[in-house]
């Protein structure tokens, strides 16, 4: 993260509130993320537009891994976005923002740009 | 230069191919082509003709591309006979009064029946077989008709007396030889051929003459055969060899060969220059090939020839055949009376399996010159190649008849060179499917689509399936079909795993069998899978992740992200009060309302937040889910039938709902679709769907992996005459070896090409069971039916399970993306531009 940039931490759940293997959407200001956990219990958190139908549905999407990345799989089209950086695996020109997520006891939060 | 008139003379199968092959050569540019076809239907496929009988209809036997004569500016005269053609004005006159002049002329005017000179052959109700009107006749004689016989134990006979015997006619057929199929069959053979056939409920009388036809007592006629011998028949069909319809040719004497047949050279022209002969009316080297294969060859030399190629030259054709006669598989290879002399045979027999199989043996004894299979003609592929490319024998010749063929390739496809004919049907190579499979085809449905191999009688699928394995491992492509990079199984093989090893989760799975962490093609195809095998509430937990997103918010998910809502309404009967909910419903919540395909309400535009009120509303009204979203059971289309046609014949709509409630839910590996119609007139189209079912006065006929969309594919009769419990216990078996045995997302019409053995080896799974595994599919079944649950009632009834339908997980709102405009009265997503313009004017 480049640290110049202030970022805001904003409690969005609590972390039963995720299944794991299993995505939500969240309303941040202005915007909105998929967050997500995998079955180990890792979080992460992207756009929930998907690029590619417009709709906010990467939530809803189904959780894996291609090779050694980890990815969601959008439910319309079915395109793959990396789970750490945002990248569209079948389109190197479209890519999506990563929210940084933290977990403090049993809540979960996203940092969004101050 | 002004085009040459090209006049043909019959437009039956060889005939099309010609123009077919005549106009890929761009014959058109040079000739001006007008056909007389003396049928009122253009070329159909007479091969076929008998499966006229099982519900093909004569537009499916249609060999006519659609639009065919319209895009290459053909003339095509149906109804129109050819009467006289005079050589010296080069004209041919027609039934209709017509002159037509010609520069070339073909004459592809095939065979007529010959109808041995018996007294009384005139009357009512006797019959020939070898066009779609004589069909319609022996079907409309045989409404009123106990009896039906058959003169003439040939091939076409005895196809004959299937046709008769499944129009529910006690069936007869009178053979003047002492043994039936006497041409391509020996005296062992036939002998065990009769006793099958007489298994199935048809007389066989061989070694008897016909002398007269007269009236009969308790029948329509009396066939007089001799001392007192007779038979009494309401329906006779004389199926005693063809003769070459060279009448015309005779009169405007063309050199006629001394049994008929209009002389051929190598290039099919006759004894006047412009005038060629193809198909069975041709007779070349004082022979007559009465197979469309020779008659195909024919076409292609003889239009070749008219364009100026000479090189392919006509040199005779292989005349071995194999077909089912009446379920009974016959062969015959070459030499197979063993005619050659010094040659000897190898001879198994197996009187109480019903199998007889001789090989005939080149003196020399390496060499195999011919065959006779009755009973199992699994190895018809291998030895036809063997004889038909004169290869070294690979063994012990007796080990070519040996009593176990349990599909084994005697020689492995590679053994043989790439000249060899795979599809004699089509004329396909063994190098033409290479071509085929270095141009990228994969699956035998390929092969099919780009070279027609096995698209005609389909005895040569088993082999062309060996080629395409050994060719693809050859070329190193794996033959995988690996679900993705987490497991390396088939669906099948997955499915299996689960079932024996009793998995219940996908961590289990993936733990025990695969790697990597799932996705979007294993996950959910698990999930599919154990809901076929346990079936259990698709959205317990440990399954919540696995199931895309259409099975975990229970509706499909449409463009914009919003969800569409489908009840149930089995077999399409729904009464107006539950109608009416359902107007209410999407009034209140303003649904986009549509009537589908499969004759039901679909309510789009259902945002996820909404959906538990909206099934709640349905829910108490009395709906269940439609799995409208689900790789399942869709819906039972019906017709109306006897409830209020006039025409019906059985309870298709009670029907319909029966089988839909009893499938309802079912998790397959793709959409399964099913129809029930009230009679033959199918207003239900069955025969489009993945189980079709068609009432006849009978009992329920049943059809199988038909398919609409995007690759139609008319469905085949599975089963006819079914009781109702005998056609769910078919369906029960059915269904569940597709489940059990197919890929991911393959429709039964796709499972079914793919599958080896095809038709008759699925017939032999379920009717027959013949892998005795009937009994545990029906159970396996019963369970899933036993366990079903509407899994929208589930759901509302489970606080936690309704928490999950938000679109936000911190905020109760709805999506604030989502915008629409009003058409047609109702509202639909914005379009792109839409949107901006809607956010401009906001
Ligand atoms: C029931 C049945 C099953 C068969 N099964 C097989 C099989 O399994 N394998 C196999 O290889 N072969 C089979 N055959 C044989 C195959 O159908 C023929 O070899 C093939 O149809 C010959 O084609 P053709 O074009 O020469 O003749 P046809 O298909 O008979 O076409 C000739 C056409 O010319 C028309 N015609 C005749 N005279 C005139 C005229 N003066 N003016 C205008 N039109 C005229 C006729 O009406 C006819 O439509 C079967 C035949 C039948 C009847
Ligand atoms: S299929 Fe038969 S019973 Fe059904 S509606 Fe049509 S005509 Fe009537
Ligand atoms: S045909 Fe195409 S547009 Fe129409 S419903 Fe099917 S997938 Fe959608
Ligand atoms: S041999 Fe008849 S279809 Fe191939």
């Amino acid at each position: 993260m480049n640290s110049s940039v202030a970022v805001q931490w904003k409690a969005v759940c609590k972390l039963d509130d995720v299944l794991p293997g299993t995505g939500v959407g969240v309303r941040l200001p202005g915007r909105q993320a998929a967050l997500f956990r995998t079955r180990d219990g890792s979080l992460y958190a992207l756009d929930n537009r998907d690029p590619f139908s417009q709709a906010n549905v990467l939530s809803r999407g189904i959780l894996g891994s291609l090779g050694d990345k980890r990815v969601v799989a959008s439910p319309i089209y079915k395109q793959h976005f990396d789970l750490e950086t945002g990248q569209c695996l079948e389109d190197e020109e479209v890519s999506l923002t990563v929210y940084p997520v933290q977990v403090e006891g049993d809540v979960i939060k996203l940092a969004i740009p101050a | 230069m002004a085009k040459q008139q090209l006049l043909l003379i019959g437009h039956g199968m060889v005939g099309q191919r010609y123009l077919e092959s005549l106009v890929a050569q761009g014959g058109r540019e040079h000739f001006d082509i007008t056909v007389l076809c003396a049928e009122p239907l253009p070329a159909y496929d007479r091969v076929g003709l008998t499966s006229y009988f099982t519900g093909k209809t004569a537009d499916d036997l249609s060999l006519v591309p659609e639009g065919f004569f319209a895009e290459h500016d053909i003339t095509l005269k149906l109804n129109t006979k050819a009467d006289v053609i005079d050589r010296v004005a080069r004209t041919v006159t027609t039934n209709t009064g017509e002159t037509l002049g010609y520069d070339k002329l073909v004459l592809a005017t095939g065979s007529y029946p010959f109808v041995p000179p018996i007294p009384g052959n005139d009357r009512d109700n006797c019959f020939v077989y070898r066009t779609i009107d004589d069909l319609d006749a022996i079907i409309a004689a045989s409404k009123d008709g106990k009896v039906g016989t058959v003169v003439g134990g040939g091939l076409l006979g005895l196809e004959a007396a299937k046709a008769l015997h499944d129009l529910g006619l006690q069936t007869h057929v009178v053979e003047f030889a002492p043994r039936l199929m006497a041409v391509q069959v020996d005296d062992f053979g036939g002998g065990l051929l009769k006793d099958k056939i007489q298994e199935l409920g048809v007389t066989v009388h061989t070694s008897t003459g016909t002398k007269d036809i007269v009236d009969g007592e308790s029948c329509k006629h009396r066939m007089n055969f001799g001392e007192d011998q007779y038979l009494e028949t309401d329906v006779i069909v004389f199926s005693a060899g063809i003769r070459p319809q060279d009448e015309l040719a005779r009169a405007c004497e063309l050199e006629i060969g001394e049994r008929g047949g209009i002389v051929v050279n190598n290039h099919c022209v006759t004894s006047d220059d412009s005038i060629y002969a193809i198909g069975e009316v041709a007779l070349w080297e004082g022979r007559i090939f009465g197979l469309v294969a020779p008659g195909y060859q024919m076409a292609e030399i003889a239009a070749e020839h008219l364009m100026g190629k000479c090189e392919q030259q006509f040199t005779g054709a292989d005349m071995s055949t194999k077909l089912k006669l009446m379920g009974v598989d016959v062969a015959s290879i070459g030499d197979a009376h063993g005619n050659t002399p010094g040659s000897r045979s190898t001879v198994f027999m197996d009187q109480t399996a019903g199998i007889y199989k001789k090989a005939v043996i080149s003196e020399c004894g390496k060499k195999l010159l011919g065959a006779v299979l009755v009973g199992d003609a699994n190895d018809y592929g291998n030895l036809l190649q063997l004889c038909l490319n004169e290869m070294d024998l690979p063994g012990d010749p007796a080990a070519l008849v040996a009593p176990v063929s349990d599909g084994a390739p005697l020689l492995g496809a590679d053994a043989l060179p790439d000249t060899a004919q795979i599809c004699s049907c089509n004329n396909v190579s063994k190098g033409d499917l290479c071509a085929a499979i270095d141009g990228g085809a994969m699956t035998v449905g390929d092969l099919k689509s780009c070279t027609k191999a096995s698209a005609t009688c389909g005895g040569c699928s088993a082999l062309v399936k060996q080629v395409l394995d050994s060719e693809l491992e050859k070329r190193g492509v794996e033959v995988n079909n690996h679900l993705c990079e987490h497991f390396p199984y088939s669906r099948q093989e997955i499915y299996h795993l689960v079932r024996v090893g009793q998995i219940t989760t996908f961590d289990e799975l993936l733990e025990k069998h695969g790697s990597g962490e799932g996705c979007d093609i294993c996950k959910p195809t698990a999930a599919s899978v154990f809901a076929s095998c346990w079936n259990d509430y698709v959205l317990n937990k440990p399954h919540a992740g696995l199931q895309d997103t259409n099975d975990y918010f229970l509706g499909n998910l449409q463009r914009d992200g919003t969800y569409s809502v489908v009840p149930r309404v089995a077999g399409g009967e729904i009464t107006p009060d539950k109608l009416i909910v359902l107007g209410e419903v999407a009034k209140k919540y303003d649904l986009y309302t549509k009537i589908t395909g499969g004759q039901r309400v679909d309510l789009f535009g259902a945002r996820v937040e909404q959906l538990p009120d909206i099934w709640r509303t349905l829910v108490d009204a009395g709906f269940e889910t439609g799995h409208a979203y689900g790789k399942s059971l869709r819906t039972v289309k019906s017709c109306v039938g006897s409830t209020w046609c006039r025409y019906g014949v059985k309870d298709s709509v009670g029907t319909a709902i029966q089988v839909e409630e009893r499938y309802k839910g079912l998790r397959s590996p793709h959409k399964i679709k099913m129809a029930v119609s009230g009679c033959t007139r199918e207003c239900a189209e069955a025969q489009s769907k993945d189980v079709g079912v068609i009432a006849t006065e009978k009992g329920w006929n049943l059809y199988v992996c038909g398919n609409g969309g995007m690759r139609p594919r008319h469905a085949d009769l599975f089963a006819s005459d079914l009781t109702d419990e005998e056609l769910i216990k078919t369906i029960d078996r059915f269904l569940m070896f597709y489940i059990k045995t197919a890929d991911r997302l393959q429709r039964t019409s796709v499972w079914l090409e793919n599958l080896e053995g095809g038709l008759d080896y699925l017939k032999q799974v379920i009717l027959e069971d013949s892998l005795g595994i009937g009994a545990e599919l029906e159970a396996e079944m019963a369970h899933v039916i036993d366990t079903y649950q509407c899994e929208w009632k589930t759901t509302i009834e489970d606080d936690e399970a309704v928490k999950r339908f938000k679109h936000f997980v911190n905020d109760d709102s709805a999506d604030d993306n989502l915008k629409y405009v009003r058409e047609r009265g109702q509202r639909r997503p914005a379009f792109e531009h839409e949107r901006i313009e809607l956010v401009e004017e906001a």
